[in-house]
C-alpha cells in the first residue's frame, strides 16, 4: 500500500525527464533507496509493473541501489554501521550521531532509447 | 558462465530527483496557508494504542486559552473523533483505508472539510505506526513522538529515524513503568545517540502529570 503512491511518483519523475529528452522509451530506471528510506525495493517492483503500463516506463527494469545506514563518530572522525541495539563507535565506543547516509530516495538515472 | 548481453542502444541521462519532492512541496504550501491563518501544526506519531488520543485530550485540557483543531488519522473507525467531539473539540476523521501513513496531500484535501475562524494550535493524530509517519511531512511545524513505556526502553535503538526526526517526545504511560521494568538510561542514551536536543517530557495521560510542563514548552513555542 505505501508504495504505491511513491512508485507513481518515480513513473511520473521518469517519464518527465525521457520526454525532455524526446526519448522513445524508457530501458532502465536507477533507483537509489536507503536503509532508513522505509521504502522496499521488491514491493515498489511490484507496482511498478502496474503502475507503468501505457507510459514511457513500460517494459523499463528498475535497478535499484541499496544503501546501509552510517553513523559519524566525532572523536574518531570515522563512519560506522551500527550494531543491534547500539549507536556505539566500534574505535571508542562513545555514541556517535546519525548522517544522511542511509536515508536516500532519489531516482538516480535512467537509460533511454530515442 | 558467461551472460548472453543484450545490446541495447541506450542513452543513459542523469536525474537524481528526490521522490519526496512533490510531497514535501505540498507540505509546504499546507504549512504557508495555515500559518497564515495563525495556527501551529502538530504531527503527532506513535506506534498504535501508545497514547496518542489520550496525550491530546490532556494537551487541549493544559492549553486553556488556546483555540485546538485536531484532525485524527486512522485506518477505519472514527471512535476517537466522537471522543473529542464529546469534549467540544474542533476535529474531522481521515479514513486512509489501510494506509499506513498520512502525506502531505491527503491532509491537504481534508482541510477542506475543517473550518478554520481563529489562530490556534492544529494537532494531526498520524496512523500508529512507527515507520513510515516519520518520512512523510504532512505540513507540520513540529513532529510530536508519543512512546509509551508499556512498549519497552529499546524503541530508539529499533526505530531510529521516528526517534531522530521527533522535535519532541513524550514518554506517556509513565505509571506503567515499574510494571515492565522501564530501563530510562538505556532509552535515554538511545535517543541522545540520534538526536542531541529533543526534550523529553514524562508524562501520564490517567491522572494528567507533566502535562502542564508540555502545554507550557508548546506555548513558548508558538508565541
Ligand atoms: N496506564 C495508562 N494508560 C494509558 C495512558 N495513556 C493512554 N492509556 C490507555 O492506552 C490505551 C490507548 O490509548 P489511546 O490514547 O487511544 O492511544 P492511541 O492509539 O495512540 O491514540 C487506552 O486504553 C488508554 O486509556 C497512560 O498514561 N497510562
Ligand atoms: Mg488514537
Ligand atoms: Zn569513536
Amino acid at each position: 500500500m505505501h508504495e504505491y503512491p511513491i512508485t507513481e511518483q518515480i513513473v511520473k519523475i521518469s517519464s518527465e525527464k525521457a520526454k525532455e529528452n524526446n526519448a522513445r522509451r524508457i530501458t532502465r530506471i536507477t533507483l537509489v533507496v536507503g536503509e532508513y528510506s522505509g521504502f522496499i525495493g521488491e514491493s515498489i517492483q511490484m507496482y511498478f509493473d502496474i503502475i507503468s503500463k501505457g507510459t514511457l516506463c513500460e517494459g523499463a527494469v528498475l535497478e535499484i541501489e541499496n544503501i546501509k545506514a552510517k553513523w559519524r563518530c566525532p572523536n574518531c572522525n570515522i563512519n560506522y554501521s551500527r550494531r543491534p541495539l547500539s549507536f556505539a563507535c566500534p574505535e571508542c565506543g562513545q555514541d556517535g550521531e546519525p548522517t544522511s547516509i542511509g536515508k536516500e530516495f532519489y531516482v538516480k538515472n535512467i537509460e533511454v532509447e530515442t | 558462465m558467461k551472460q548472453e548481453v543484450k545490446s541495447v542502444a541506450g542513452k543513459e541521462i542523469e536525474v537524481v530527483q528526490n521522490i519526496f519532492d512533490e510531497n514535501d512541496r505540498i507540505a509546504l504550501e499546507t504549512k504557508e496557508t495555515l500559518e497564515n491563518l495563525g495556527v501551529y501544526v502538530v504531527n503527532i506519531m506513535g506506534a498504535p494504542g501508545a497514547g496518542k488520543t489520550s496525550s491530546i485530550i490532556s494537551m487541549i485540557r493544559n492549553l486553556r486559552g488556546e483555540k485546538v483543531y485536531v484532525i485524527e488519522g486512522d485506518i477505519e473507525s472514527d471512535i476517537d473523533t466522537v471522543k473529542l467531539k464529546e469534549l467540544g473539540i474542533d476535529t474531522i476523521q481521515i479514513n486512509t483505508k489501510g494506509a499506513c501513513h498520512l502525506d502531505a496531500p491527503i491532509i491537504q484535501n481534508s482541510l477542506q472539510e475543517l473550518t478554520i475562524d481563529k489562530p490556534g494550535i492544529l494537532f494531526i493524530e498520524n496512523i500508529g505506526n512507527l515507520v513510515c509517519p516519520a518520512e512523510f511531512q504532512i505540513g507540520e511545524h513540529i513532529k510530536m513522538l508519543i512512546c509509551s513505556a508499556a512498549e519497552g526502553s529499546d524503541k530508539p535503538y529499533k526505530y531510529p529515524l521516528a526517534f531522530e526526526k521527533a522535535d519532541v517526545i513524550l514518554l506517556t504511560k509513565c505509571d506503567l513503568k515499574e510494571f515492565v521494568d522501564f530501563d530510562d538510561e538505556f532509552f535515554l542514551k538511545g535517543i541522545r545517540g540520534l538526536n542531541k536536543s529533543v526534550p523529553v517530557f514524562e508524562v501520564n495521560a490517567k491522572n494528567g502529570q507533566g502535562f502542564q510542563q508540555v502545554a507550557t514548552w508548546l506555548k513558548n513555542r508558538i508565541s
